[in-house]
């Protein structure tokens, strides 16, 4: 069983929720929570686990030779994304805004641009009692987030297939977004009820259907707002799971880094009903 | 004309209620421009007409035309992308999977692969019920911000204030540290991060500062929710003395804030005592860019 | 010495453009000859990514051994310029190009 929560938009509570829920199912269960959000991976600072294990993501980008360069312009002219110059005496490679299509190197007829792998992040992998936590993080310095992505999916597949994980995807709708979920089997769209939340939970929700995955609502910080997010879903038959209750003490919690169901009932309550559903969807599934 | 730029790297610190705040406030100084265009929400509080429209065309995607195609399977042989497969016997591109590296386009032996640039979504220049103009785009599903579309924004933006002589350009500068956000600060004469008192907040101000750092831009920080972790406000502001970061203002956590937004109206409309603080703000703002240059 | 100017149009009267990677034109003076090139450099609006690399690259062209702009330019812009060996003077942001160059000539432009 595979989950994603999602939002439209960055600072809806994306990470508060995958922390909370994960250390609320660990209390019954192993779960494996995986931090997709790698341009800003947060869910990290919510727990501290022991290492396991540290894995480093690389991509492919092309390096150049001079000896063998023939200074005759192909690469830099086939090179969609200005990730190749060439200068009169020098061919510069700019790694960070190649995407690795191997253009320029297999179309050098002197195989001056062999590609290498460069390191562009890590996976890191944590465990802290029944919680397994996986960590993918972008460089510094680098833009590219698809590919971390892409070579965390493959670790799970490989390694978690068995397991129930739940995965902290980043923010949005674009590239990123549709990778970090593109296999899980049901997605949970985090939610504020002010205008700027339907807004991006509209744009969201476009995405989930185009991508024909089955999601449900998680409305945050609710009681602020008016209850157009509620029309809103009544409209589109959306499902909406859980309503946690807005408090400064809950932002309280967020900001020293603390998981919020332990100190806040009215929050746990909530939780637990998003628990329970996942529950009943992962014995459905059996 | 003064061009500021308003980011936060993280989102939800209320950079866009901040933004449209100041723009309400210096309402006939400034044109307002939304370049945070993934989650573009400052017209939800500024109420634009969306006037002028205009398709925008961003990126490439292959096609490829049935009737020049041979089956060689070149194409599908070089994209690393898989995102060329056969279906009912025909060679077809998936859109969604596609990258746009023409490398396909470049090695097909009958020119029947062509890389047509993708209408990704519109930008509108529109009147808003602040009386300043707002300069803004919506992006289609999948389709990705861009220093191109950024740059777009920002030019209409730019010479409208030059055709209605009006000073200052106000920007609302997207998420994050990539290409984007690099197009929106190039050409800034004023940076204001908007920040937040937790874990994260102080975190992705240093990876913005490092970006601004590299423009040799003058910043200066707002911190909002201040009084919610009284330490890492402290931390934040050590920060920014440190790296001769103006101390513009300090807002504290109120829920008239978020009551604001819900009912479609800038912070600084809450009260007097709210206006008056933008328009202070607003006013420190303008004097720093001034003293510059 | 030729000198290089991110510019807004192409005329000594144009103000600088304060960017570098998506700079409108790049003007070149050459003191020896007194005589100055445009490079109509509008195409760069059509980029999505990597406007710094190709505007360098196009200045690359003329060899110039100092460029005047107004914001320093971003990291990839500054690695073709460092490796083209270009001393880049900053800060011109608000001045037309002839302004600009008096300024330079003054040593009043910071040097990055």
């Amino acid at each position: 069983m595979k989950i994603a929560i999602a939002s439209g938009k960055g600072g809806t509570g994306k990470t508060t929720l995958a922390t909370n829920l994960a250390a609320l199912i660990a209390e019954q269960q192993p779960v494996t929570l995986i931090d997709l959000d790698v341009e800003e991976p947060n869910s990290g600072l919510f727990f501290q686990g022991k290492l396991m294990e540290e894995i480093p993501v690389h991509k492919m980008v092309p390096n150049w030779e001079k000896k063998k360069c023939t200074f005759c312009g192909i690469c830099q002219k086939v090179c969609n994304f200005n990730a190749v110059i060439q200068l009169p005496t020098q061919v510069l490679v700019f790694s960070k805004l190649c995407h690795s299509c191997y253009a320029c190197s297999e179309l050098c007829s002197t195989n001056a641009l062999p590609m290498k792998p460069e390191k562009i992040g890590k996976t890191s992998k944590f465990q802290t009692g029944n919680i397994t936590f996986i960590e993918s993080s972008l460089d510094i310095g680098q833009e590219m987030a698809v590919p971390v992505i892409a070579h965390t999916n493959k670790i799970l597949e490989n390694e978690y297939n068995d397991k129930f994980i739940i995965i902290d995807a980043p923010p949005g709708t674009s590239c990123p977004v549709i990778e970090s979920v593109k296999d899980v089997d049901f997605v949970i769209l985090v939610a504020e009820p002010t205008p700027f939340g339907v807004h991006d939970l509209k744009l969201a929700v476009e995405t989930m259907r185009e991508l024909k995955k089955e999601f449900v609502v998680v409305i945050n910080r609710f009681g602020l707002g008016d209850g157009k997010i509620l029309d809103y879903c009544e409209q589109e038959s959306i499902e909406i799971l859980a309503k946690i209750p807005n408090s400064r003490a809950a932002a309280e919690c967020y900001s020293y880094g603390k998981l919020m169901y332990k100190y806040l009932p009215e929050i746990k309550h909530e939780i637990n009903k998003i628990a329970k559903y996942i529950w009943q969807h992962l014995g459905d599934r059996k | 004309m003064k061009e500021i730029v308003i980011i936060s790297g993280k989102g939800g610190t209320g950079k866009t209620s901040i933004t449209a705040s100041l723009a309400k406030v210096a309402h006939e100084e400034v044109v307002a421009a939304d370049c945070d265009v993934d989650a573009a929400d400052m017209h939800l509080l500024l109420q634009p007409d969306f006037a002028n429209s205009e398709d925008f065309y961003s990126g490439v995607i292959a096609q490829i035309n049935q009737a020049k195609c041979i089956k060689c399977g070149k194409c599908k042989d070089v994209c690393r992308f898989d995102a060329i497969s056969i279906v009912d016997k025909q060679y077809v591109v998936s859109q969604l999977d596609c990258e746009g590296c023409g490398y396909c386009a470049q090695i097909c032996p009958r020119d029947a692969i062509t890389t047509p640039q993708q209408n990704v979504g519109n930008f509108y220049i529109s009147s808003t019920r602040l009386n300043m103009p707002l300069v803004h785009a919506r992006l289609g599903i999948g389709a990705e911000n861009s220093g191109k579309l950024v740059a777009k924004v920002k030019n209409e933006a730019k010479a409208l204030a030059e055709k209605r002589k009006i000073p200052y350009l106000l920007v609302d500068g997207p998420p994050g540290i990539g290409c984007p956000v690099i197009s929106s600060l190039s050409g800034a004469d004023f940076v204001v991060f908007v920040t937040e008192p937790t874990i994260s907040g102080l975190h992705d101000l240093e990876r913005v500062y490092e970006l601004t750092a590299q423009f040799k831009l003058l910043a200066g920080c707002i911190i909002n929710k201040a009084d919610l972790n009284k330490e890492k406000t402290a931390q934040i502001k050590k920060f920014i003395r440190k790296h001769n970061i103006y101390e513009l203002d300090q807002i504290n956590y109120d829920e008239k804030f978020s009551e604001a937004v819900t009912n479609g109206y800038t912070a600084a409309e809450i009260n007097k005592e709210y206006e008056r603080n933008f328009k202070h703000l607003w006013e420190k703002i303008k004097e720093i860019v001034l003293e510059d240059k | 010495m030729k000198i290089a100017f991110t510019a807004q149009g192409p005329s000594w009267n144009d103000p600088i453009d304060p960017r570098f990677g998506r700079a409108q034109y790049l003007l070149i003076y050459d003191e020896e000859k007194d005589k100055l090139t445009v490079i109509d450099n509008t195409a760069i609006n059509q980029v999505a990514h990597g406007a710094g690399p190709e505007t360098a690259r196009k200045l690359f062209q003329v060899n110039p051994n100092i460029l005047i702009t107004g914001n320093g330019p971003g990291g990839n812009a500054a690695r073709v310029l460092e490796n083209a060996q270009i001393s880049v003077f900053i800060g011109a942001g608000s001045l037309t190009v002839e302004q600009a160059y008096q300024k330079y000539k003054n040593n009043e432009l910071e040097k990055l």
